[in-house]
């Protein structure tokens, strides 16, 4: 309904066939020679990596008691105790790594879907065309978190379905974006030729028209990991993600809340990484959509091209 | 209504055939948007309920669990029509609703409509004070940084509107509480204490910070769009030839450049609030604001069914009725596109 009245997508490819390898990494250089690029990339780059050696360095077991609750920073517990009083610093390291994998298996079976919908949608169009778009519109009229709560009421908080609801619900806004620019990649002369040429739908549309959606593609991932992002550390503050006492970040911001006053760290900690992640992603992604699309000489704005607003606001 | 229209006017002035070519286009759009709005709520509808109820087997053990005893089973199963076949017990539902039975709150007993009434006007309070608040400051600060362009105010606040859009609701509600009801001041409350019958303005201090938190979570949207619109803007052709004209500065600002920066800022406007529907559960629940979206997230806990599945019919409803507005308020506001395609 709303793609349908933004202002027509421009041409958002520069290069003709996709005959170039390897453009990601060519993409993925090109943004970090920005200083938005690079920020954004150390930023959710450390605590990555303090997400995946942190279980590892942690000094406690995220499940011990190791003190009184909400104790203040001490000796043995730099960031002092928990509601429980389990050492802060361990479930910090321990927490990032579940969110991590739920939020990039969230994106992958989101991007992958939509772009399969959007690609098929643009590509042979008509009642295809209108079936998968018209879907799309109605898996759009709910808010993600509210898809993921409405399976969780009835399949229990399992982590396999919050993948399965932030993922389907992602979906349409990429199916949006994909589709967009296939119209414009179905245009060319190049994948006419391909058409006329004989060669089976299912190779051009490999070949010619995915190869040419690597940089439209790229965003895409970089905007729907940092809204998976918030979903599920969202669904896990709301107590609906990974169960205790397993740590997560969202759920030490709910489970120490009432302690903040005692001990506000094992608030604060995990807050800050969780926004430092995604703003870290966020501005990444924010530097590729600068850099490879063109945008940002005339509009400044990325959002402005690529209907991204949509695409952001929507989650 | 078409046959109403297509007549002339009964007594008076007969010089009005122009206006009226320019009005239709506008009202069809209108006509076809709300067609398109019930339809897809009543595919949603469905998918609400194909969900909850005919999915995984059996609700009414999703709903006991433990507690499952055969007689319980079967009481809850008749309460939910579940012992009759899915399209009867989709009628069943459907027709409930469109009469305004509701049903039952499997968790208190009470029925939905009392449960769910006085909360719907709580969210509507946050999210429209939210909304209009969020908007008037992310079409100000967009203008501002359009106007001065390239200065230091401008990219300070382009690289904080980057940083805030990425922020969970949830981590900016819990520092506003860290700084402002807990550490460091202590000024405002951390949570509100009002009934859901209560009207939530009785309390306006209660509101503060989740109408903050729902703010800033949506003013980087309104600000980014308004601030690309406007550099357009201010660049087209027609601001140029008012500037040489040598109209004053702000009167080309406001007055000329505004109303077409503004035109598709409203989309991202509408959008921001269907977002700000999602974002009252998560910022409801943090502040215990006795709002739908509290409810939700208990109803989830509970398994409450029949109260799940109308709040989020509501939130879809909302989501169709502020598209069907956005689209017509934007249509409206830009005359080159109210006229119809050739």
């Amino acid at each position: 309904m709303i793609a349908e009245q933004l202002p027509e997508q421009p041409a958002l490819l520069p290069g003709g066939p996709a005959g170039k390898r390897r453009e990601w990494l060519a993409v993925l250089r090109r943004a970090l020679r920005t200083p938005r690029g690079a920020a954004g990339l150390s930023l959710a780059g450390a605590v990555v990596l303090l997400a995946i050696i942190g279980p590892v360095v942690a000094p406690h077991s995220s499940t011990a008691f190791i003190g009184l609750p909400f104790a203040p920073p001490s000796g043995s517990a730099p960031l002092g105790t928990d509601v429980l009083g389990r050492d802060v610093l361990s479930r910090v390291l321990d927490g990032g790594w579940v969110l991590l994998v739920l939020a990039a298996s969230a994106t992958a079976l989101g991007v992958v879907a939509g772009t399969a919908c959007g690609v098929t949608a643009a590509y042979f169009g008509g009642w295809l065309d209108n079936i998968i778009m018209r879907t799309v519109d109605i898996v759009l009229a709910f808010p993600p978190l509210v898809f993921a709560l409405l399976l969780v009421s009835v399949l229990g908080p399992k982590l396999w379905l919050i993948v399965a609801a932030v993922g389907i619900s992602h979906a349409p806004q990429v199916a949006r974006v994909t589709r967009a620019a296939a119209l414009d990649v179905c245009e060319r002369d190049f994948v006419k030729a391909a058409q006329i040429l004989g060669i089976p739908a299912r190779k051009v549309v490999t070949r010619e028209v995915l190869p040419s959606l690597t940089s439209v593609l790229m965003v895409e991932i970089g905007l729907r990991l940092t809204y998976s992002i918030l979903v599920i550390a969202g669904l896990s503050f709301l107590g609906f993600g990974l169960q205790p006492p397993a740590a997560s970040w969202g759920l030490m911001i709910n489970e120490n809340r009432i302690g903040i006053v005692a001990n506000v760290w094992g608030v604060l900690i995990p807050a800050v990484l969780i926004a430092l992640l995604t703003i870290g992603v966020n501005t990444f992604t924010d530097a590729v959509a600068r850099s490879s699309l063109g945008v940002g000489r005339r509009y400044s704005d990325p959002t402005q091209q690529l209907g991204l607003a949509v695409a952001g606001a929507g989650q | 209504m078409a046959h109403v229209i297509a007549k002339p006017a009964p007594a008076g002035k007969s010089r009005a055939p122009a206006p009226e070519r320019r009005a239709h286009p506008l009202r069809n759009v209108l006509l076809k948007r709300t067609a398109i709005g019930v339809l897809t709520l009543w595919f949603v509808s469905i998918l609400v309920f194909a969900a909850t109820q005919v999915l995984p087997g059996n609700a009414a053990y999703a709903v006991l669990q433990n507690t499952a005893t055969p007689q319980r089973l079967r009481a809850l199963e008749t309460q939910l029509h579940l012992n009759r076949p899915a399209v009867a017990q989709y009628w069943a539902w459907v027709s409930g609703l469109l009469h305004g039975n509701l049903g039952t709150s499997l968790a208190s007993g009470a029925s939905v409509s009392s449960l769910i009434g006085g909360r719907i006007v709580n969210s509507a309070v946050l999210v429209i004070a939210a909304g209009l608040i969020g908007t008037l400051l992310g079409v100000g600060l967009g203008v501002l940084a359009a106007a001065r362009r390239d200065s230091w105010l401008d990219h300070v606040l382009s690289v904080g509107a980057l940083a805030i859009t990425a922020l969970p609701e949830f981590v900016v509600a819990v520092v506003l509480v860290i700084f402002f009801a807990a550490l460091v001041w202590h000024l405002l409350p951390a949570v509100s204490v009002f009934t859901p019958g209560q009207p939530p303005w009785s309390s306006p201090s209660e509101l503060v910070l989740p109408v903050a938190t729902l703010v800033i979570v949506i003013v980087p949207y309104v600000f980014r769009m308004m601030r690309a619109s406007m550099i357009d803007a201010l660049e087209s052709d027609y601001v140029e030839m008012a500037r040489l004209k040598g109209l004053p500065r702000w009167r080309v600002l406001l007055v000329h450049a505004l109303p077409n920066g503004i035109a598709p800022t409203v989309q991202v406007i509408g959008l921001s609030f269907i977002y700000l529907a999602g974002g009252v559960v998560v910022v409801e629940y943090v502040f215990n604001y006795p709002g739908l979206g509290a409810e939700l997230v208990s109803a989830v806990s509970d398994r409450d069914i029949p109260v799940i599945q109308f709040i989020v019919l509501i939130l879809a409803a909302f989501y169709v009725a502020v598209n069907i507005l956005s689209d017509v308020v934007s249509l409206a506001a830009s005359p080159r596109r109210r006229l119809p395609r050739s």
